[in-house]
């Protein structure tokens, strides 16, 4: 009875951990599908956002929902605009150039804020008190119901988004085939714009959720949570979406289980364990096709 | 028979339920200089692809020099003695036409890792052989003069010339060439069936050619196989292909 | 061609005068300790860039982990001198056979990857070679490794350097090289030239590997301690950025590379809260206006004014 309870109360926070890992996940999957770049500057827009929020509660003495309002909006326009100033000029360059201009920006991101809101860590306001909700002994506390329930609602959204508005047709059809969309009148730029904005939204939210979770922020924040939300892409299948969040809570899981049951210090190389096995044994992830180059 | 270079026997190729290629036979006799032709995406690449192990075939044995190659990867093929050019170019486009052609040279390399580091032991003399054969083939595709550009900035002409040179350079007893002559003019193109004549006698190859251009396969062509929906229908001398009901409604279109 | 050893002596020169000078700038305490040290880190970032530049210039396999490598290289070589007072070359040597003997078992099944799989698949490796290092007690953990004798000076780094630079760059002027070569530039028309891609690919992976375990091991014999935060995959990137910077598939421009980053940052290390800002600016500036680095894939030897000095034949 004791060890299905352990095993229960590390799959719950595993499942929000997972969560927000998806939710990054989503934003590096988009991004991936429709320029097919590894977005390191990813974690970087994720610890900004935490910070907007941090500021929008701590500051301004704003409530959560109205911070993590604040944070999507302006951290979907700081996505849009990194796009428009550093990757835009690089459409057509060499791929490891645009990738190392993204370990550029990720670079600048993490050392300008640390400029601005110094190194320390900032501790986050306790939102909830000890709201908890007991169910047969596994303990859901109030920040992972939050967190819970945020993403239940933004995978809602962002699936509507994506299936039925113009603009997800769009999105979905550049990711497919950037030229033939552009070919069909889609204005691609416009699109890949849209898909940085809503990336960077979907970590900003995130970012204010993980403050909210573990209490902490620090400029450097982002760069593990990056990382894995990238396996976590890779593990559903680069560039489709329900493979991301697959992704992020599967990851999430396994690494409650890593930290709770065999050592929190091999939570990190967990992840990239799985990275490894995925990429050796099915290099497209759980959801993808295989292709193959014509010769 | 001693004299069959290349067998290809009841051969079958299934992409996800569709058969690019079914119950393919062809034998290619050494010194012969064959063509297999056919309509758009009748499957000829695709038999190269499977000549050279790009493909494994479904079913069917590929008989070459005596010996079965199915299961070998391309570069073990390539050992034993085919060599081939893309339909695609694949040059190597950063580097100069004469390291593209010395890069053929690889596995007829005898030194090792350690005398090449050291410069020592057989590597300066191979170097200097190396280096002059390429010169021989780069001068007889009318390519010396261009040994030091960078490959991709060669006109279109000279890389298919060139990607023959490199596959030539392999010292093939078998040379592929998938559509050598696509994109070139009238002229290019009989000049370039003429060199195909003339390195076929001078290095005794045998040669087996996919062509688009009906006229020009007629014109050099020993045999001709004709591919349709991935099997033959029909093979001969030009004269007998030019002739042949099956082959006038595949290329014409229209009832037979 | 047989201009080709002279070329060398000609380089073997100035690299002894080199030497010389800087060797006496050092001996005569021209140079405060702060520049000697960078002196050595230099030398040995000369090591990581042109060993990286060979995996990923030459062979255009996209490695991002050369710091787990070096890791490898550091440790066994410090576990060696420190607990079994080996002699230094020997520690050196058990490093660069660890790093390389690591690479090769990773190679095999990676180096199927491609692009950005590969990329993140070595960043992936490099992190759990740390983090397996951070989980040995034997190597002091987290807390790293202390009481390291200080066996690294110029002249080790210096001659190490020089050997790296002459290994690589007679390898990658070999039929050997030209295969990776090959492989960078079409995989498919260098497998129908009958190229054993697998075997260049691992191949170049493990010499890579090699040379960043006998850096780890310069490395980690310039200090008393060392720990495993040295080796993570931002290290990686700076090693990548060098080799970057200097140019994908020069040589040169590896050289380069770990000169200009070294310097940079140790110039800026007065203005720790800037230096980031201004080296990721820099960084997204040169990928704008000279992706292909500062050198291309050009050669020092090849260029106008040592035309006159080497005379050139294909080769260098």
């Amino acid at each position: 009875m004791e060890v299905t309870q352990q095993i229960l109360q590390q799959l719950v926070n595993g499942i929000s951990l997972g969560s927000i890992y998806a939710l990054i996940a989503l934003g590096y999957t988009m991004i991936y599908g429709i320029i097919k770049l590894i977005n390191f500057a990813h974690g970087d827009i994720y610890m900004v956002g935490a910070y907007i929020g941090f500021f929008a509660i701590t500051q301004a003495h704003l409530s959560i929902v109205p911070a993590l309002l604040i944070s999507f909006v302006v951290t979907g326009i700081l996505g849009m605009v990194v796009e428009k100033l550093a990757y835009k000029p690089l459409r057509h360059a060499p791929r490891i150039s645009v990738l190392i201009t993204a370990i550029g920006v990720s670079f600048f991101l993490e050392y300008t804020s640390m400029y601005f809101v110094s190194p320390t860590p900032r501790t986050f306001p306790a939102m909830f008190g000890d709201v908890a909700v007991t169910v047969g002994g596994i303990v859901i506390n109030g920040q992972q119901m939050l967190i819970l329930g945020i993403t239940a609602v933004l995978m809602v959204i962002l699936t509507y988004v994506v299936q039925k508005t113009k603009t997800g047709k769009a999105m979905r059809a550049a990711s497919f085939d950037t030229e033939t969309a552009q070919l069909m009148g889609i204005d691609s730029d416009r699109i890949i714009s849209i898909t940085f904005g809503i990336g960077s939204a979907l970590a900003a939210v995130a970012g204010v959720l993980v403050g909210v979770y573990y209490n902490s922020i620090d400029p450097l924040m982002g760069i593990m949570p990056g990382l894995k939300a990238f396996v976590a892409a890779v593990l559903g299948g680069i560039g489709i979406l329900p493979g991301a969040v697959v992704g992020g809570l599967i990851l999430g899981v396994v690494e409650a289980f890593v930290s709770g049951f065999v050592s929190s210090t091999f939570r990190d190389a967990a992840a990239f364990a799985i990275l490894i096995l995925v990429l050796l044994f099915k290099p497209t992830g759980l959801f993808g096709k295989n292709t193959k180059e014509k010769v | 028979m001693a004299s069959e270079l290349l067998k290809a026997t009841d051969v079958s190729e299934v992409f996800g339920g569709l058969k690019a290629v079914s119950d393919f036979n062809v034998h290619i006799d050494r010194g012969e200089l064959v063509g297999l032709i056919g309509p758009n995406g009748a499957g000829k690449t695709t038999a190269f692809n499977l000549f050279t192990g790009v493909y494994q075939p479904t079913t069917g044995e590929i008989v070459f020099d005596g010996k079965s190659i199915v299961g070998l990867k391309p570069y073990q093929i390539t050992q034993r003695g085919i060599a081939r050019t893309f339909q695609n170019i694949r040059l190597f486009s950063e580097l100069t036409v004469l390291d593209n052609v010395k890069i053929a040279f690889h596995f007829h390399v005898k030194y090792g890792l350690l005398e090449a580091v050291c410069r020592a032991g057989r590597y300066f003399r191979e170097e200097e052989e190396i280096e002059a054969e390429s010169m021989k083939l780069l001068e007889i595709f009318h390519l010396e003069k261009q040994a030091g550009e960078l490959a991709k900035n060669l006109p279109y002409g000279a890389q298919r010339r060139l990607e023959i040179a490199r596959a030539l350079a392999a010292k093939p007893k078998l040379l592929l060439l998938d559509e050598p002559a696509a994109g070139m003019n009238p002229q290019e193109t009989k000049e370039l069936m003429e060199m195909i004549s003339w390195i076929r006698r001078e290095f005794g190859l045998t040669i087996l050619l996919i062509e688009h251009d009906m006229s020009l396969v007629m014109g050099i062509c020993e045999r001709i196989y004709v591919l349709e929906y991935g099997t033959i229908i029909a093979q001969g001398t030009p004269e007998e292909i030019r002739k042949d009901p099956e082959v006038i409604r595949a290329y014409l279109g229209g009832e037979a | 061609m047989k201009y080709l050893r002279k070329n060398d002596f000609i380089m073997l020169g100035f690299a002894v005068v080199l030497f010389a000078v800087l060797q006496g700038l050092i001996s005569g305490r021209v140079l405060n300790s702060f520049w000697q040290l960078n002196l050595l880190i230099v030398g040995i970032n000369v090591i990581m860039s042109v060993s990286l530049n060979l995996i990923n210039g030459y062979t255009g396999q996209f490695s991002l982990g050369h710091a787990g490598f070096m890791a490898v290289g550091a440790y066994v070589g410090v576990v060696l001198t420190t607990n079994f007072h080996a002699p230094f070359a020997a520690a050196l040597l058990a490093g660069a056979a660890a790093a390389g003997f690591l690479g090769f078992l990773i190679g095999i099944p990676t180096l199927r990857l491609r692009g950005d799989y590969l990329a993140i698949a070595t960043l992936g490796l490099g992190e759990i070679i740390r983090i397996v290092i951070m989980n040995i007690q034997y190597v002091g953990g987290a807390a790293g490794f202390k009481g390291i004798p200080h066996h690294t000076n110029f002249a080790w780094v210096f001659f190490l350097m020089l050997f790296a630079l002459f290994f690589i760059k007679n390898f990658v002027n070999s039929t050997h090289g030209r295969a990776c070569l090959a492989i960078r530039e079409n995989e498919i028309a260098a497998e129908s030239m009958g190229i054993n891609t697998t075997k260049y690919k691992v191949m170049a992976f493990t010499i890579g590997a090699a040379f960043a375990g006998v850096a780890g091991g310069l490395f980690a014999h310039c200090f008393y301690i060392i720990n495993p935060a040295s080796f993570t995959f931002m290290q990686s990137f700076n090693y990548l950025i060098m080799v970057v910077l200097g140019g994908l598939g020069s040589i040169t421009g590896s050289i380069a590379g770990a000169f200009v980053v070294t310097f940079i940052s140790a110039a800026l290390a007065s203005w720790p809260e800037f230096r980031m800002i201004i080296y990721a600016l820099a960084l997204i500036l040169l990928m704008f206006y000279r992706p292909q680095g500062l050198f291309g894939y050009m050669e020092v030897t090849n260029m106008g004014i040592f035309r006159r000095i080497f005379r050139k034949g294909g080769h260098n």
